[in-house]
């Protein structure tokens, strides 16, 4: 038979095997991929949480309830760390935590991308089990990339945001979001999330190996009722500041 | 029926290839898709072209020899079904049949439809086995095991190894191919001596080749032997545990 030739997807050679043999295989970084991911998932659930306290209005002495959770983060805690500081080390690890999403999902592509080459199908090709959600994950992760680092510079940073006071986070919402261009991408932006978190909340059991016949309808649901919850609740904000009901 | 065929034609390896279209009329619907090329053949062979070069083997499903892309599904469009039992009723007359060869770097054309597979063989040379000393056949049923095992394992080596997976995959990842081999034998009490050492090396050189796997579900819907993406799913949970087993073992 012919010989053919072909380019290693995968060679074992400097960084990678100083790091390791699992935490450079595609199975080891699908892995990181899913840790990390339930780190991101769990702390898009408490940002929602918390961000929905700008529909509880005003406590007695009239500071708004959002304002007050902001303060309340930079004393989390209590009095066992300094101020900020529990906040900082959170920061980090989500940072952290985005990082190695990342370049988990970088490293895998450009593997993957060398995997199927030049040798792309020529005629059109059916998908028989993929959807939406899952093909784009891929773009939807920079769509999501990009409008995280708009969405740092508008409400955390203020950059983006002239009206931007820090600690009025209440303020600083509906001075940003009642601009229709931003509420339009900040609904944009998380209907990709949603897509996004649909597919990985789903896909993050069979990575680390936990998925059962017996649950996979469970992860399927749970994906999909937490990736609705998510949708639902961060789209209520802007479209509830855009029609002035907060 | 009379058809027509959008096939790949590729006189090489390092040749570039292209569509040929081709009529081939008066197909039986009784035919196998192999049955009817067969038949284009010899049409192309009387008229002193060049026949389109296919790999097939038995013909009834279980050798893995056999595979293309019909109209963009791996194996055609009947779910759980290799080429060569793809019967020609599941088209009608008039059609046109787009055929093209499984696409990924790890298999590249022959000629014409025929691809090399081999890497595939290097995945089960890493640990597709079990070390067993031969001699007289044991005893039937001497080593006991559990009926849900079993079933899980026949379930995994139904796999004949033909690569529709990794022609379905966008990522042309083998990682179902890969699972299948090393479930069936890590599921077992056979594989176990080696079930570490094996879900490390299979792994690993599966990767050398291959994409990585993104839970499109491409693979389970493509394969003619209906193999679940479960098994990826234990086929990682095995390399994860190996890391910490084989360091163990490392220490003993």
């Amino acid at each position: 038979m012919t010989a053919t030739k072909r380019s290693p997807v995968q060679t074992r050679s400097g960084w990678r095997e100083w790091l390791g043999g699992f935490f450079t295989s595609s199975v080891g970084l699908k892995w990181i991929m899913a840790i990390t991911g339930i780190g991101l998932l769990g702390y898009i659930a408490a940002h929602l949480f918390g961000n929905l306290k700008i529909f509880t209005g005003t406590d007695a002495a009239g500071n708004y309830y959002i304002d007050l959770y902001s303060e309340a983060l930079w004393h989390l805690g209590g009095h066992l760390f300094p101020e900020g500081f529990l906040l900082t080390v959170l920061r980090v690890g989500l940072a952290a935590a985005f990082i190695l999403h990342i370049w988990a999902a970088a490293v895998l592509t450009k593997r993957n991308r060398v995997a199927r080459g030049s040798t792309r199908y020529r005629a059109s090709r059916n998908w028989a089990a993929s959807n939406y959600a899952s093909r784009t994950m891929r773009f939807g992760g920079v769509i999501i990339l990009l409008f995280l680092l708009y969405h740092l510079a508008d409400l955390t940073f203020g950059w983006a945001n002239p009206e931007f006071h820090h600690g009025d986070v209440f303020d600083n919402m509906i001075a940003s979001l009642s601009r229709w261009p931003v509420a339009v991408l900040y609904m944009v932006a998380n209907v990709a999330l949603a897509f996004h978190i649909y597919h990985g909340t789903w896909s993050l059991f069979r990575s680390l190996g936990t998925a059962n016949p017996r649950y996979d309808p469970f992860s399927r649901g749970f994906a999909t009722v937490f990736a609705a919850a998510i949708l639902v609740g961060n789209l209520s904000i802007p479209i509830a500041i855009l029609a002035g009901w907060v | 029926m009379d058809l027509a065929l959008k096939i790949w034609r590729q006189a090489g390896p390092d040749t570039p290839g292209e569509f040929a279209t081709y009529i081939v009329r008066e197909v039986s619907e009784e035919a196998s898709f192999l049955e009817m090329l067969d038949q284009l053949n010899e049409d192309l062979n009387n008229q002193g072209e060049e026949p389109i070069a296919f790999d097939h083997d038995c013909r009834e499903g279980i050798c893995g020899m056999c595979g293309v892309m019909i109209n963009g599904d791996p194996h055609g469009p009947q779910s759980g079904t290799a080429t060569c039992q793809l019967h020609m009723r599941k088209f009608k007359n008039g059609d046109t049949i787009t055929v093209e060869p499984w696409r990924a770097s790890a298999f590249p054309v022959i000629k014409d439809l025929v691809v090399d597979r081999s890497p595939f063989d290097r995945i089960i040379e890493a640990g597709g086995f079990i070390s067993i000393n031969t001699g007289a056949a044991p005893d039937a049923n001497i080593i006991s095991v559990p009926k849900e095992a079993a079933d899980s394992a026949m379930n995994a080596a139904a796999c004949i190894g033909c690569g529709a997976c990794v022609a379905a995959c966008p990522n042309s990842a083998a990682n179902l191919f890969t699972a299948a081999k090393m479930q069936h034998l890590n599921l077992l009490p056979q594989g176990q001596p080696e079930r570490w050492t094996r879900a490390v090396a299979m792994v690993e050189t599966m990767e050398e080749y291959f994409g990585s796997c993104t839970n499109h579900g491409e693979c389970e819907a493509a394969c003619p032997k209906n193999i679940s993406i479960d098994f990826i799913a234990w086929m990682n949970r095995d390399y994860v545990k190996a890391q910490f087993k084989n360091v163990a073992k490392a220490s003993q």
